[in-house]
């Protein structure tokens, strides 16, 4: 079960997910996220994994592609508040030479100006 | 003493979560450390859900098998599919290849599976299906008293 919850500040979209990002969930979030970047103006992501309990490498995959969507169009994309196990997911492919990865959603959103 | 399990199941995305927390509850009883029934837990829903996507492609009708095997201080998984196969393991194995990228697949599958535990098998054949064989040494098993 995966839970997601848009916030627009600004031109951020901030998305915290709740619960486990595997392939039957990621569908979900992919959607959900592309119906928003479509429908609103926005430029940035933050994405807060505080409350993500589990994730395996097809989250890798959906977060990866919307750091594409949003470089395309000038964007920037921000992780915070990450499990251990999470970021050891994310060292291994290499996310983190792409990614800005802060603590707290609090500095996430104002490294992109809008806290 | 040796412990073994078996599961069987539709290859549907709904029983990935199914698989992993399956095989995390009879883990459980070699009292592994949080990290390591962490890893367990992502390993199997990597190899539950390749066996899915690419064994399968999607098809419901296909069937996964799950062995799990507790020794006094280590874990076996098998991970079995009658799917299409792997055509190049070498190939498969390295870190972000993928024969799927149209489906936002990272191929960091295999390499998280030999990044979490301590052995890894892959035995395929094309048109016949994929075997995955997994072993981890739980690092706090010394002795267990049953
Ligand atoms: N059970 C399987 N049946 C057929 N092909 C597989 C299977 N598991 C893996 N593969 C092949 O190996 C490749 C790499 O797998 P993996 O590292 O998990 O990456 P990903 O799942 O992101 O593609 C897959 O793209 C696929 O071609
Ligand atoms: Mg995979």
């Amino acid at each position: 079960m995966l839970t997601v919850n848009f916030a627009q500040k600004q031109d951020v979209l901030l998305i915290r997910l709740k619960g486990e990002l595997d392939h039957h969930s990621a569908k979900q979030l992919r959607e959900k996220t592309d119906h928003y970047l479509q429908e609103k103006d926005v430029k940035h992501i933050v994405l807060n994994l505080e409350e993500l309990t589990f994730m395996d490498s097809s989250g890798i995959g959906v977060i990866l592609g919307r750091y594409k969507e949003v470089q395309r169009a000038g964007g920037e994309m921000v992780v915070c508040s990450i499990s251990t196990p999470i970021k050891r997911l994310f060292e291994m492919s290499g996310l983190f030479k792409i990614l800005r990865l802060e603590h707290r959603e609090s500095d996430a959103l104002r490294q992109l100006g809008v806290a | 003493m040796t412990n073994e399990m078996k599961l069987e199941f539709s290859a549907v995305s709904e029983n990935e979560a199914f698989a992993r927390v399956s095989v995390g509850a009879f883990v459980a009883q070699m009292d592994p450390t949080m990290d390591e029934l962490t890893e367990i837990k992502t390993v199997v829903s990597e190899a539950v859900t390749n066996a899915i996507i690419h064994g399968y492609e999607e098809n419901p009708n296909g069937k996964i098998t799950i062995l799990a095997k507790l020794e006094e201080e280590s874990i076996e998984l098998t991970i079995v599919d009658t799917g299409r196969g792997i055509e190049d393991i070498e190939q498969a194995k390295e870190p972000l290849f993928t024969t799927k990228p149209e489906l936002e697949r990272s191929g960091m599958g295999f390499t998280i599976m030999e990044n979490f535990m301590d052995e890894v098998e892959i035995t395929s054949k094309v048109g016949a299906g994929t075997t995955v064989y997994l072993k981890k040494r739980l690092a706090t098993k010394k002795s267990i008293c049953y």
